[in-house]
């Protein structure tokens, strides 16, 4: 122990521990061997099936947890399923009253969850205590309120039953919260695995809960590595899986409930970019810098692991970097006075070496402070990586560790075009004073959540998810409730009307019924064009509408539609692959005009969209009850339906507003709703009118662009859809019609990565699950629909925010400010 | 690692945390508008990072012992009231010389560094009384002058002031610039008063008060910083203590930031003081932490760094026995100042 006088002289930090007793005293008081926490009571822990939970700061052993097996889970879901009713049925205040309890508790025993978390995880104890845990509890504290507004905020939207919720071991007892605050406060039940490295604090919350007063089976927890995960979300009882990890396994999750009607949102892996400006304040920057990767460790999802500065002051912040890293202190996770503790587990340590060692080949150039890590535990000291190239290693791939990798930018345009130069879409930050420019870069960077001048700032009051490959659903604010909600039904609503089996047998595009042209012989419409399109025979060809133009098909074919009497009334265009991929390309290059066109400008278009269909209302009304055997004034009504659709998404295309979020900083957080990008549209078979407008009319009207593939069994509707979308204003691709066999068009769609999202209405189930399954490409955000019984007359079924929703994303943008 | 101690002309070329010996005192360099101009500040990151400097560090036991008694010589001890007469300020003295009891020196074992404090800061109408009272020792006397607190009067009569201070024996002068230079952006007039106090103060070293409490925004301080040491200021310190906000963290990065770019810049290193507010031991734990994550160890010196308190002392002392005895203490078990 050095003297006073000596400590006098050299003015070091000394330890400063925080004691590990409360967590021990918990630990022993399980004997250290944990079961799993099921219907409020632990299961035995079978000693054959057991595993270790260590301080990865020092390699002692906390506690033995158990591998949960099928039987297991099952057991858990089971339970879970026989709590539902009950809590589903509570009152929205009284669950109100169960999540405040679980709140104060959670503030009640703050510093044992914080002392447990940063020895089961290896984080500071200073971020334990002042950043997780408080957020933990005003988690819960924000979603008491939305249990007790839940009927007036959500009217009419039943809970979804059981989630099943997987989460990882950056943020332990957070991720917990994000995911179990909401789905209780909706009024579903809950089974939840932790992640294997770190399982304690989510067995001592529910142990907590069940004190608490929390009715035994709403919440329970069962531990083990990713086969418990996975036998948990391919569980069938299962109506909601929630899961927050890799890419890589959220890839598997969606191919897992392809096809099952699961409820699905996704949490996954970032690369996220940090943007500095010349006019930045940089000494704010390099703090920034310290919070956005050196925070955590680097384990966090969000981390600004790209930092992309501007050329004229790279030098110097780089310099600024250099000297920070110096000062930074990285040890025992329960000392008080470190910026920086463990890596969570050997394989995790490895891994950033392994990357690091690959930046380094490449040609990165590695700064390191000079300082030593700790020579016991699993440390990686902080490291900053220049001359990285966008194709290097360390400026694609997630590290998930300390690394930052450096690259300059010339203008704010570049800015832009680097930061999206990845896969993912999670978050970013943007520093500069300038509020033009900050305002300017924040809508235009693909991410969930835009930080300017600050980053990884948390509430529960705002949502927080990703685009692209961050995946999809958003956890926090109203817009995280969302995704614990199940749908409005109208049962008063008239169902449409269907013309049987015998409409569907005498559609042609199904194999085999019909005949099929090849490629050489020319259509029977360019020999005989009939603009007025008589009905008599063959006669018409309806084309495919790509980037504003009618296109024949590549393949040069086309399939023969019969009416419900066996009578051929017209051909349509075989679409092929290359045609779905002309229609996307056209449709990505009209995305970015049509979403900075104002919203008035959208809704116009689609006013003049409908008053183009008032005026021919007779003749399609006619001719869709020719071409489906529908009765005339239902065809007619049908047309009226969709003028007032089309009225409804014009009415909301500058109302569909964002929100100023109620975060607890000095701060405006703006929720802003952004379109989703280029949706694919796969329309209902039944009413091929109204139900392709139903669709398409909410995407156009939030700024996307669309590839529709119009119903399956009525296409010919898309000669109408073509000559009225021609004469609309709209601009070249912001639609795009292509006709086909669904089990050739729809799959090129499903896996088209640069198709954002995909909305399948097509009733096939084996094509749904297709999509699905394809889907997991880009991990396009998927809206199969599943309702065959869904009423599209119906305002409440058929329309509102619910397709609006699906047509956005929101994206949270904080902007602190100060003079 | 590489060699950072490169010294080019740019801002920011200069490592300021190596050990080099100090290169003197503060010249000053013409007046860059360029620079001043260039300066802005996030007012919310600033905070974030004030907030979460006493979070991140803790320094606890000895260490904690060690770092009392650091900033215990590093207090300029102070009486600025109206009704101070030559025998507070003698008092004063005694106190500045041996601020610590014997009995406390020997529980520590730190009877040999036999700490004082830094200087003793007075109105200029007391500069002999506390010379006498504290002859013998090397404890610098400080006059604040200027028109202190509000600095308003007559250049001429500012300029005298200091130059009777000096003539009576300070060696270090406090003034205080005229706030409204720096909220007109009257960056040159700023500039040219303080060249003439430091003109003034011949050998004595100049402090320049900010009275950054009345200077409205960050970016503010930290332009009027860059200007005072380019005028060559040999401290930057934040407050009169006679405004309505005093020294606060978020102030001091402003500050502090400034020094460093400055230091990095020119090679010279100017002092920094914090003054008005700061009573209890718990805040001087929580600026020596400011000042050696921002500057470095080098800053946490007499030299450059300073405190500006009266009772902070008092508390350092009921601290320092709590150390000893393990008891916590009371304020009449210590001898007032």
């Amino acid at each position: 122990m050095p003297t006073i006088a000596e400590l006098f002289r050299t003015m070091e930090y000394g330890p400063a521990p925080e004691s590990p007793g409360p967590a021990e005293a918990w630990l022993e008081a399980h004997g250290r061997r944990f079961g799993h926490f099921v219907g409020g009571a632990w299961t035995d822990p079978a000693d054959d099936r057991l595993f270790e939970s260590r301080c990865p700061a020092d390699d002692t052993l906390l506690a033995h947890v158990s591998q949960g097996t099928p039987d297991e889970v099952s057991h858990a879901v089971a339970t879970a399923r026989s709590a539902f009713p009950e809590w589903s049925q509570l009152d929205g205040h009284e669950r109100a009253r169960h999540l405040y309890a679980l709140a104060r508790g959670v503030q009640k025993h703050a510093r044992l969850f914080a002392v447990l978390e940063s020895m089961d995880n290896g984080k500071p104890i200073r971020e334990s205590r002042d950043l997780d845990i408080p957020l933990v509890a005003r988690h819960f504290y924000h979603h008491a309120g939305w249990a007790q507004v839940l009927d007036r905020e959500f009217p009419g939207r039943p809970p979804l039953g059981v989630a099943a919720q997987v989460i990882p071991w950056n943020f332990p007892l957070l991720m917990m919260a994000w995911k179990v605050a909401p789905a209780l406060a909706a009024g579903n039940t809950v089974v939840l695995k932790p992640a294997e490295h770190t399982p304690l604090t989510a067995l001592l919350f529910a142990e907590l809960a069940l004190e608490s007063g929390l009715p035994a089976g709403v919440l329970n927890v069962v531990t083990g590595d990713g086969r418990t995960g996975e036998a948990l979300v391919s569980h069938p009882e299962v109506d909601k899986v929630a899961f927050t990890g890799s890419t890589e396994v959220g890839r598997r999750i969606r191919e897992a409930t392809a096809g099952s009607g699961k409820a699905l949102s996704l949490e996954l892996g970032g690369k996220s970019p940090f943007l500095v400006y010349e006019d930045a304040d940089l000494d704010s920057v390099v703090e920034g810098v310290v919070d956005a990767i050196w925070f955590n460790q680097g384990q966090v999802c969000c981390a600004g692991s790209r930092i992309l500065v501007q050329e004229g002051v790279a030098e110097a912040l780089e310099r600024k970097l250099r000297a920070r890293m110096e000062t930074l202190r990285m040890g025992h996770p329960l000392d008080k006075a470190v910026d920086m503790g463990a890596i969570v587990a050997p394989v995790q340590l490895e891994r950033i070496e392994a990357l690091v060692e690959e930046g380094r080949r490449e040609g990165a150039r590695i700064w390191q402070p000079a300082w030593a890590t700790p020579e016991e535990g699993l440390f990686y000291p902080p490291t900053l990586c220049t001359d990285v190239a966008p194709a290097g290693t360390l400026a694609r791939v997630e590290i998930f560790g300390p690394v930052v990798a450096m690259m300059t930018f010339r203008t704010p345009d570049e800015s832009v075009a680097l930061a999206n130069n990845t896969r993912y879409g999670l978050a970013a930050s943007v520093w500069t004073e300038d509020v033009n420019l900050a305002l300017d870069i924040a809508p235009r960077i693909k991410a969930g959540t835009v930080w300017v001048n600050c980053t990884n700032l948390f509430d529960a009051a705002s949502g927080f998810g990703g685009y692209r490959e961050s995946g999809f659903g958003r956890e926090g604010g109203r817009e995280g409730m969302e995704e614990y909600l199940g749908v409005q039904r109208d049962p008063e609503a008239e169902a449409v009307p269907r013309t049987g089996s015998r409409i569907g047998d005498a559609l042609v595009g199904s194999a085999g019924s019909g005949p099929e042209r090849d490629g050489g012989r020319p259509f029977p419409g360019d020999r005989s064009p009939d603009a007025n399109g008589s009905e008599q025979g063959v006669d018409r060809t309806v084309k495919l509408l790509i980037g504003g133009r009618q296109r024949r098909p590549d393949g040069d074919q086309g399939l023969v539609v019969t009416n419900p009497d066996g009578v051929p009334v017209g051909v349509v265009s075989r679409g092929n692959r290359k045609d779905v991929r002309n229609a996307v390309e056209a449709a990505r290059k009209a995305a970015v005009g049509w979403q900075e066109a104002p919203a008035h400008l959208r809704a116009q278009i689609l006013y003049y969209l409908a008053e183009n269909i008032a005026l021919r209302r007779n003749e399609l009304g006619d001719r869709l009850s020719q071409h489906t055997g529908v009765a005339a004034d239902w065809a007619h009504r049908e047309v009226d339906l969709s003028i007032r659709r089309l009225f409804d998404y014009a009415a909301w295309a500058d109302k569909w507003e964002g929100r100023v979020h109620e975060t607890p900083f000095r701060n405006v957080t703006l929720a802003m709703h952004e379109p989703v990008g280029v949706l694919g549209m796969v329309a209902p078979p039944d009413a091929p009118l109204l139900g392709l407008v139903s669709i398409v009319a909410p995407a156009l009207a939030v700024g996307n662009t669309v590839v529709a593939i119009p119903s399956e069994r009525y296409p010919l509707v898309t000669g109408d859809l073509i000559q009225l979308v021609e004469t609309s204003d709209l601009p070249p691709g912001a639609v795009n019609l292509v006709t086909g066999r669904p089990d050739e068009v729809v799959p090129t769609l499903a896996d088209h990565d640069d198709v954002d999202g995909i909305w399948y209405f097509g009733g096939d189930e084996a094509l749904a699950r297709d999509v699905e399954l394809r889907s997991t490409g880009n991990l396009k955000r998927c809206w199969v629909d599943r309702d065959a019984e869904r009423r599209w007359i119906s305002s409440v079924e058929g329309s509102g925010h619910r397709f609006l929703r699906a047509a956005t994303q929101v994206k949270n943008i904080w902007v602190p400010y100060g003079a | 690692m590489p060699d950072t101690r490169e010294r080019t002309s740019g801002w920011g070329r200069v490592d300021i945390r190596a050990p080099t010996d100090p290169p003197g005192r503060n010249p000053g360099m013409p007046l860059d508008l360029d620079r001043v101009g260039a300066i802005h500040l996030n007012r919310s990151a600033v905070e974030r990072r004030a907030t979460t400097l006493g979070t991140r560090r803790s320094v606890k036991k000895e260490w904690q012992a060690a770092w009392l008694l650091r900033a215990l010589t590093l207090m300029d001890l102070t009486t600025l009231s109206g009704d101070d007469t030559p025998g507070t300020v003698r008092r004063l003295c005694a106190k500045a010389r041996n601020p610590l009891s014997p009995d406390l020196l020997d529980g520590l074992k730190v009877r040999e560094l036999a700490p004082q404090v830094a200087a003793v800061c007075v109105y200029h109408p007391f500069v002999r009384s506390a010379l006498e009272a504290l002859e013998g020792s090397d404890i610098p006397v400080a006059a604040v002058s200027t028109a202190f607190p509000h600095g308003l009067a007559p250049l001429s009569t500012r300029l005298a002031e200091i130059q009777a201070s000096v003539e009576a024996g300070a060696r270090e002068i406090d003034v205080v610039i005229t706030r409204m230079h720096v909220l007109t952006g009257d960056w040159q007039a700023l500039y040219d008063e303080v060249r003439a106090f430091r003109e003034a103060c011949g050998e004595a070293h100049l402090k320049t008060i900010l009275a950054t409490g009345e200077l409205a925004t960050l970016t503010n301080v930290a332009r009027a910083s860059a200007v005072c040491m380019m005028a060559g200021a040999d401290f930057i310190k934040t407050s009169t203590g006679k405004e309505s906000e005093n020294a606060t963290l978020p102030v001091g990065l402003a500050m502090v930031r400034q020094i460093r770019a400055y230091a990095e810049r020119t090679g010279y290193r100017v002092g920094f003081k914090p003054a008005g507010g700061i009573r209890a031991a718990r805040d001087a734990l929580t600026w020596l932490i400011l000042m050696k994550e921002e500057l470095g160890d080098g800053w946490l010196a007499p030299e450059l760094f300073r405190f500006g308190a009266s009772s902070l002392l008092a508390d350092l002392e009921r601290q320092l026995e709590h150390h000893v005895t393990g008891r916590y203490s009371a304020f009449h078990r210590h001898p007032m100042a």
